[in-house]
């Protein structure tokens, strides 16, 4: 494709089968980039005209209005009207031919920009079976645009809509007026309009005009907005006339979206014919059972468990595949290449660091799979229906439920599952979050603690106590987690914004190439993005856990203790000690930022045991054996719970941070998350340890 | 949280009525008058969920859901 390819965006609503039709429009050829400044895909592909032309096709996240508050919802006006990014020749408008009513609206505002449009009836099989005809010409003619009906999941009507869009890119930008706005309003616009062309934002009437609406729509008039690329004088000007009109009694918003919305019902009137007496729906059959307030709850259960098991036992055998190539790959280059520094750079950096990014890629795939599944069926907005109502008593979306379930698993797939949270307030929470949700990586890391402080069948009531210890574990992980996202959503992340307003989508069966493409796209983005980030704290930690160099002859517990890490365990001893911890437990910890179950294998090698994994015995043994310089012993009970919750609350997750960077698009978030977690890690830790001492429960 | 007269969040499932204005903090109103339900649209209730909140509408021909507190402050007549 050449640099120079006219550009045509795709825009729609959410669930107008926008994705469908991109894919159907241009195959397999997409690439994905990234809008700058905000972590939002940009996808696009190259579209030939019949007449050998290259158009480049470019997919706008889903929307149903222009209105921005946030940087990312601005992508959209900036795309539309060229601000830093090349203008549209034409824009594609994919609508849902069955709810023409709302989609409209979004039409009407590209269309005030000027900008040549051709609209996308999809899914009109869909609207013909529930009895609604409409009038594509007369569509066309009261709009100025192409009309084109499409089905996109059976590839119906895509070879017109691309002519269309040929023949639409060839025409040029409009600068009429199209809509009727009140009188004072207009005025207004004017204003602004002026300013704009005088200030050399834009340069065509019809771009100034359409910016002019958005700047009075989108601008917070406290500033509570973080849009870019807005001058001074702009702003000033623009929340003057808000000021002004709010003196005269006047709504600025309301007259805008009902001006829009005057014109979307003339049209409608005029283009949609609606037969009587349809039956009932298979939708609104389908979810007098799946929202019913018994059976729904079932349903919901059941499809949650589903995902659950997936997550933790169907990505087992893959994860065991890539970490037995991760090993052989190792072996066969400690093998070859001969011992020195940098045979185990390549090996214990490297090629560790890389299996620390491909192992995600099973999880991440199939919680994408799943959430792309009950997205595209339909399914995930009802998740949000139904749970909304507790997920709201923290501060928490309803679509907040699955990421925060899928971080029982892993963080780094939940994390980047928030993405479907629509609002940033609240995609933001929940990351910030989910952490603390007991991930099975933590697993390891209770089993080892409580197999080594317990005596062996020892009871609480008529339950392990063990079982009793693990199951606390996980309730106080789910407790911190909710508590947090209610302080936070009181504090940090406060503010307006938390609204649910959630359209359910009729059910229906999702295309296997959108899906599978979308999770190829998650898979690839977090591996260019967050894993060169994995792989660079592997590095890191690989040289702070082997530098410097102890002397020759020296065996891996002695090198691991006078390295860095070793040193730090040792500095940071003061400060954990109140905790229960020693510097050898320290030196744990400091190796687990690679991931949490690696604290076993960290503290076998500062013990001396050669192999380790959570079941073995002679670590135990040691850990058991071990004491503090004074004589005390230093795995009594006590410190186990310590250990154990300090485990649950901290955010020892190198990979967790790095997928927070990526999907918050700051490190301002990664280092805020870390530094409450550790802080509440410590007091939590303090507390058990410090009252649980006085209370002579460290004896044990 | 009980419902006023005249307020969205007090339609029986089943019935319909006509918006005559949205009130509230202004990012809410405008996402509310962004998705249809600007005055003199026809909403139905249609369905509460299975926890007593949020509820479900239809409005211009699809469904949408909007919890309690924001129907509060959309008045109908």
């Amino acid at each position: 494709m050449t640099p120079l390819a006219p550009v045509v965006l795709v825009a729609g609503n959410p669930n107008s089968g926008k994705s469908t039709l991109f894919n159907a429009l241009t195959g397999s050829r997409a690439r994905v980039a990234n809008y700058p400044g905000v972590t939002v895909d940009r996808i696009s592909a190259p579209l030939t005209t019949k007449d050998g032309r290259v158009i480049e096709l470019v997919d706008l996240p889903g929307t149903y209005s222009l209105s921005a508050r946030s940087r990312e919802e601005q992508i959209a006006v900036d795309a539309l009207l060229g601000r830093g990014l090349p203008a549209p020749r034409a824009v594609v408008v994919a609508v849902d031919a069955a709810a023409l009513g709302r989609a409209l609206f979004l039409v009407i505002e590209i269309l005030a920009t000027g900008v040549p449009v051709v609209i996308a009836l999809n899914m009109s099989d869909e609207a013909a079976r529930d009895g609604i005809a409409i009038d594509v010409a007369r569509l066309a003619a009261m709009t100025g645009a192409e009309v084109v009906r499409t089905v996109a999941t059976r590839g119906e009507g895509i070879a017109a809509l691309a002519a269309a869009i040929a023949r639409a890119a060839a025409r040029p930008a409009s600068d009429a007026p199209f809509l009727d706005r009140p009188d004072a309003l207009n005025l207004d616009i004017a204003e602004l309009e002026a300013a704009i062309l005088e200030e050399r934002v834009l340069d065509r009437h019809g771009a100034a005009r359409a910016w002019a609406t958005w700047l009075l729509l989108s601008l917070d008039d406290q500033g509570g907005d973080d849009l870019l690329g807005i001058p001074p004088r702009l702003r000033t000007l623009t929340l003057a006339i808000r000021d002004r009109a709010a003196a005269a009694g006047r709504n600025v918003d309301l007259e805008i979206i009902s001006s829009s919305y005057r014109r979307v019902d003339t049209l409608v009137d005029a283009v949609v014919r609606r037969s009587p007496g349809t039956s009932r729906s298979l939708t609104d059959r389908l979810d007098s059972v799946l929202t019913h307030r018994f059976a729904g709850g079932v349903v919901f259960a059941v499809v949650m468990m589903l995902v659950f098991q997936a997550l933790f036992s169907w990505s087992e055998p893959a994860i065991a595949f890539v970490e037995s190539r991760v090993a052989g790959a190792q072996a066969l280059v400690t093998a070859a290449l001969p011992p020195g520094p940098l045979t185990d750079l390549l090996v214990d950096g490297v090629i560790a660091g890389v299996g620390n990014v491909v192992v995600f890629v099973p999880q991440i795939g199939l919680l994408f799979l799943f959430i792309g599944l009950l997205e595209d069926s339909g399914y995930l907005a009802r998740v949000a229906f139904v749970i909304d109502r507790l997920m709201r008593s923290v501060g928490l979306h309803g679509r907040a439920f699955v990421p925060m379930l899928s971080g029982f698993s892993c963080a780094v797939p939940a994390v980047m599952a928030t993405r479907t949270i629509e609002s940033r307030t609240d995609r933001l929470l929940t990351m910030l979050v989910l952490p603390l949700m007991s991930c099975s990586a933590r697993l390891p890391v209770y089993v080892l603690v409580t197999a080594t402080v317990l005596a062996p069948g020892a009871r609480a009531g008529v339950f392990s106590a063990g079982a009793v210890l693990l199951f606390a574990m996980y309730m106080l992980s789910v407790v911190a987690a909710l508590a947090a996202a209610a302080v936070l959503r009181r504090t940090v992340l406060k503010g307006p914004g938390a609204t649910l307003v959630l359209e359910l989508p009729p059910y229906r069966l999702p295309s296997v190439r959108v899906l599978f493409f979308n999770v190829w796209q998650r898979v690839r983005s977090f591996l260019i993005d967050a894993g060169t980030l994995i792989l660079a704290l592997t590095i890191v930690l690989w040289a702070l856990l082997s530098y410097p160099r102890a002397p020759a002859g020296a065996g891996p517990g002695e090198e691991l203790r006078q390295s860095f890490a070793g040193r730090l365990g040792h500095a940071i001893e003061p400060a954990i000690a109140p905790l229960g911890f020693d510097w050898r437990i320290g030196v744990g910890i400091i190796g687990a930022f690679t991931a949490r179950e690696v604290f076993v294998s960290t503290l076998a090698i500062v013990f001396d045991i050669e192999s380790a994994d959570p079941v073995n015995e002679p670590l135990r043994d040691a850990l058991r054996a071990a004491t503090w310089p004074d004589g005390r012993r230093l795995m009594t009970p006590l410190t186990g719970v310590s250990l154990m919750v300090f485990f649950v609350l901290a955010c020892q997750c190198m990979s967790t941070i790095a997928v927070v960077r990526r999907e918050s698009g700051t490190w301002r978030w990664p280092i805020f998350m870390f530094a409450y977690m550790t802080a509440l890690a410590y007091g939590a830790s303090l507390f058990v340890y410090q009252v649980g001492s006085r209370l002579g429960l460290g004896i044990g | 949280m009980t419902a006023k007269p005249g307020s969205l969040a007090a339609l029986p499932v089943g019935g319909s009525a006509v918006v005559c204005r949205v009130r509230g903090d202004r990012a809410v109103v405008r996402r509310l008058l962004e998705v249809g339900l600007v005055p003199g649209t026809k909403v139905t209730m249609r369905r509460i969920a299975p926890l007593g909140d949020p509820i479900e509408l239809r409005v211009r021909n699809f469904a949408l859901s909007i919890r309690r507190s924001e129907a509060l402050g959309i008045d109908i007549e």
